[in-house]
């Protein structure tokens, strides 16, 4: 039995231990909050709204691409499946009578007709990637570095490189949708979606025989297939989901931008990866949960936030947010070695 | 000045849990071929890492000439003339013979005056005449990687030779050879003995032994045992004196009793020419079959091969009188075929994971709800009972098992194969690696599973484990299988005249 005293000392030494072992996101959280009472609107329920906003896309496309870093790889395609999911959302969903219709011949079409067309092209990318990976055995950084090239190509072919524009109202009006009114603070629609999607791949990789796969392939590749884990076509599962993920977060995306164009969700993978990797997932493999995820990218997204607050030239975002990937891993290679 | 080239003294070396060399010695005569004989885990490797400076000695002191030296590292041991081929080879197979020779001593010309270049030239010649010099075919520019095993073997016996050494090691260099390779690395072994080197011989083949050295020291459990003249030996008296010890380990009484024939299987032969061979035996239900045999007997490889992590050509698997087809690992399992792998940590603990995943991931099917769901309630049950049935030492289910020492972690891997009720358990030295007390607790554990019925496959390179659990042993000796030996009427010495058997 443990006294309710003793139980707060445990608390208060997690916590520390928490903050130890996440050096990072303490920093970060720090220095938001310190950029917070130094300038004036940082803490505004517009800034809180975009926030959130931000974070949600980001959050689908973090939990895609932490599957592929669990198991010890990557998918440096995620950010052009985001692209072209985008691209080809926006090009389907545009309305009849719009003047600059890239393809006239395409009827006007549902926007949810869309999504599933947009979630099965993303599916299959992942099934190719997932193929060359657990089939062909190309490490997955070579992998995606390749199809994140020829992704992109599709795209600008698909749209001739022409910004797309002119979508059917009900689209951009339902994803990029409010309720509630807080003392003047809405709940973005997004908001829902990523917590349903949060609570999907929490109970995915907890209660489900895929995740349980998915920690082992990470943990010890040879264990798992000799312990009878078919690791193929779980890494072949794995991929899939995440192409799943970045299609929809490129349909939600060229929704909340209200137009689409093929340098759409450039960066978006590391972006992803640096979000993940702050929030625990090790690139060593095995190690990462979805909670994890969306601190990390939500630190990211603050982050970013701050950077603009502090009128940084926005050219340096690259510079920080390349270093803080850096830095990020760097740290977890360290605890990784500590216990060897 | 002494008549020893080289001499150690005194030499001790702990790992972790085990006293590896315990006052070992050994004395080399210049000229002369040294046999260094034991057996697995005698400590002859351990003591030849000490000397070439891979190991540090706990205690001890190296003499050259009779001047006490210090070996610090490989280089050092190089540079006093020391030279060693390894019994596990590291050549890089994507570049040329000659650079594989003269790594990391690659000969140099200055361009200009002062740039250092390698003097592609001179290495390649000087490669060419070293292999003419030790008679091997092989063109200086031809890849390493284009080579046969045994062909890099000599290739490497080349390289030690070209260092000038005065002390040569050659730690199981026959062991991937042809006669024919044997013959002529016996014949570069002569030139070098008239050249004056001193020559350590590590080989477990005896006809070799008695052909090519002239003392035989012979080593067990780190002891140094004594050193003889080889002319007045023979082989049954080397492996008396490599075995003679009391079986010091104490094992549980067995209560099984070996029913009907349960696991058949039928002229087992690998892809790999050099691995397993037309290998048949049968084990009955509760029967304890223990699988003796040297190191590199290939017997991991059959067991692998019949568990389907390695391929085979021919032979069939047969349960309770059914064909088994196994392609894959999971395949052997959905048949009630469960391995223990040799090495924990490469493929059977997953370090950063819980217990409680570590125990379930062979069997979660069983623990689903709607089909889909993982109901942690009953794998939690699963953790409880194995904790309580093995006495597994953790503070709870989620504890990493990176965490626990090695003997808790081989409990919990043993409970993730038990939780599937396998009906053949292979085990792969179940106890390398871990502490006495453990060890009892897993005999007890592999007893009780025979009592229950199950058939048992244990490899053990551990002579007094072998005989003291098994109820039949098959012995291997280079990929075959040599021979059974019934448990009661098995001895040290009959175990070790099959396990060295060679064609």
């Amino acid at each position: 039995m443990t006294s309710l005293s003793d139980r707060k000392a445990g608390f208060g030494a997690k916590l520390l231990a928490t903050a130890k072992s996440n050096p990072i996101v303490v920093l970060l959280v720090g220095v938001s909050i310190i950029v917070g009472f130094t300038t004036n609107n940082f803490f505004s329920w517009g800034n809180l709204g975009n926030l959130v906003s931000n974070t949600a896309i980001r959050f689908l496309i973090a939990l895609g691409v932490s599957g592929c870093l669990i198991t010890k790889g990557t998918d440096l395609s995620a950010g052009r499946q985001v692209g072209l999911a985008a691209c080809i959302a926006g090009v389907l969903i545009q309305r009849g009578d719009y003047t600059g219709r890239l393809y006239k011949s395409i009827p006007e079409m549902n926007m949810w007709a869309v999504l599933l067309i947009v979630i099965a092209i993303g599916a299959f990318i992942g099934l190719v990637n997932g193929w060359i990976i657990s089939r062909l055995k190309v490490p997955p950084f070579i992998t995606t570095l390749g199809t994140q090239t020829i992704v992109y190509g599709i795209c600008l072919v698909f749209t001739d490189a022409q910004p797309i524009g002119g979508f059917q109202s009900n689209y951009t009006r339902l994803i990029t949708g409010r309720i509630g009114n807080v003392s003047g603070f809405y709940l973005p629609y997004l908001l829902f979606v990523a917590m349903v999607f949060g609570c999907l791949f929490w109970f995915l990789y907890n209660k489900m025989r895929y995740g349980k796969y998915m920690y082992a392939i990470g943990g010890n590749e040879v264990a798992a297939e000799v312990s009878g884990v078919n690791t193929k076509n779980t890494l072949l599962r794995i991929y899939i989901t995440a192409g799943i993920m970045y299609a929809l977060a490129g349909y939600l995306l060229a929704a909340k931008s209200g137009g689409a164009s093929a340098s759409m969700g450039m960066g978006y993978e590391l972006e992803a990866i640096a979000g993940c990797t702050i929030g625990g997932v090790s690139t060593t493999g095995g190690i990462g949960t979805v909670p994890g995820v969306l601190v990390g990218v939500l630190v990211f997204e603050l982050l970013k936030i701050v950077l603009q607050f502090l009128g940084v030239n926005p050219y340096y975002n690259y510079v920080v947010q390349g270093l803080v990937i850096v830095v990020a891993v760097a740290l977890d290679i360290r605890k990784y070695i500590a216990k060897k | 000045m002494s008549e020893y080239l080289l001499e150690m003294k005194g030499v001790s070396k702990a790992f972790p849990g085990v006293k590896a060399l315990d006052h070992a010695q050994l004395q080399l005569k210049p000229g002369h071929v040294h046999a260094l004989m034991g057996e697995n885990g005698a400590g002859k490797s351990t003591l030849m890492k000490c000397m070439f400076g891979i190991y540090k000695m706990d205690e001890g002191q190296i003499y050259m000439n009779g001047e006490p030296v210090t070996i610090k590292d490989p280089i050092d041991a190089l540079s006093k003339g020391i030279a060693m081929v390894h019994q596990e080879l590291q050549p890089i197979p994507a570049r040329p013979i000659g650079e594989n020779i003269y790594l990391g001593r690659y000969p140099l010309k200055k361009v200009l005056g002062f740039i250092p270049m390698v003097d592609h030239e001179k290495m390649y010649s000087d490669t060419d005449a070293l292999l003419k010099k030790v008679k091997l075919p092989f063109d200086s520019r031809q890849l390493v990687g284009t080579l046969s095993t045994s062909q890099m073997q000599l290739v490497e016996i080349a390289k030690a030779v070209s260092a000038n050494c005065r002390v040569l090691i050659l730690d199981e260099p026959t062991s991937s050879l042809t006669q024919r390779e044997v013959d002529s690395l016996f014949d570069i072994i002569e030139d070098l003995k008239n050249d004056g080197v001193a020559i350590v011989y590590i080989s477990h083949k005896m006809d070799e032994i008695l052909r090519i050295s002239d003392e035989v020291t012979i080593m067990r459990d780190g002891q140094y045992i004594g050193t003889w003249e080889a002319k007045n030996l023979t082989t049954n008296m080397i492996i008396t004196k490599m075995v003679g010890r009391e079986l010091t380990n104490l094992f549980p009484k067995r209560e099984n009793v070996p029913g009907e024939v349960a696991f058949e299987v039928n002229d087992f032969t690998s892809i790999n020419p050099k691995s397993f061979r037309h290998v048949s035996f049968n084990i009955r239900k509760g029967e304890i079959l223990g699988i003796g045999g040297l190191v590199g007997a290939q017997r991991t490889e059959l067991m692998e091969g019949i568990f389907g992590i390695r391929s085979h050509v021919s032979g069939e698997v047969k349960l309770n009188g059914k064909t088994l087809k196994i392609d894959r690992p999971k395949n052997a399992i959905d048949h009630g075929v469960a391995m223990l792998t040799e090495s924990r940590r490469e493929s059977g603990i997953m370090g950063v994971l819980s217990i409680a995943d570590n125990i379930s991931i062979a069997s979660l099917n069983k623990y689903l709800d709607y089909g889909c769901v993982i109901n942690s309630g009953k794998v939690e049950n699963l953790v409880q009972e194995n904790v309580h049935k093995m006495n597994i030492k953790t503070p709870s289910s989620k504890t990493l098992i990176q965490t626990l020492s090695g003997g808790n972690q081989q409990k919990v891997i043993i409970g993730r194969w038990l939780a599937n009720d396998p009906d053949v358990l292979i085990l792969d030295e179940p106890t390398r690696g871990i502490d006495v007390g453990a060890k009892y607790e897993i005999y007890c554990i592999i007893a009780e599973l025979a009592k229950q019925g199950k058939s048992i496959l244990m490899i053990t390179s551990e002579m007094a484990e072998l005989l003291g659990m098994s109820d039949r042993i098959m012995v291997m000796c280079d990929g075959r299988c040599t021979g059974f030996i019934d448990g009661k009427e098995a001895t040290q010495e009959k175990v070790m005249a099959l396990a060295t058997q060679f064609e």
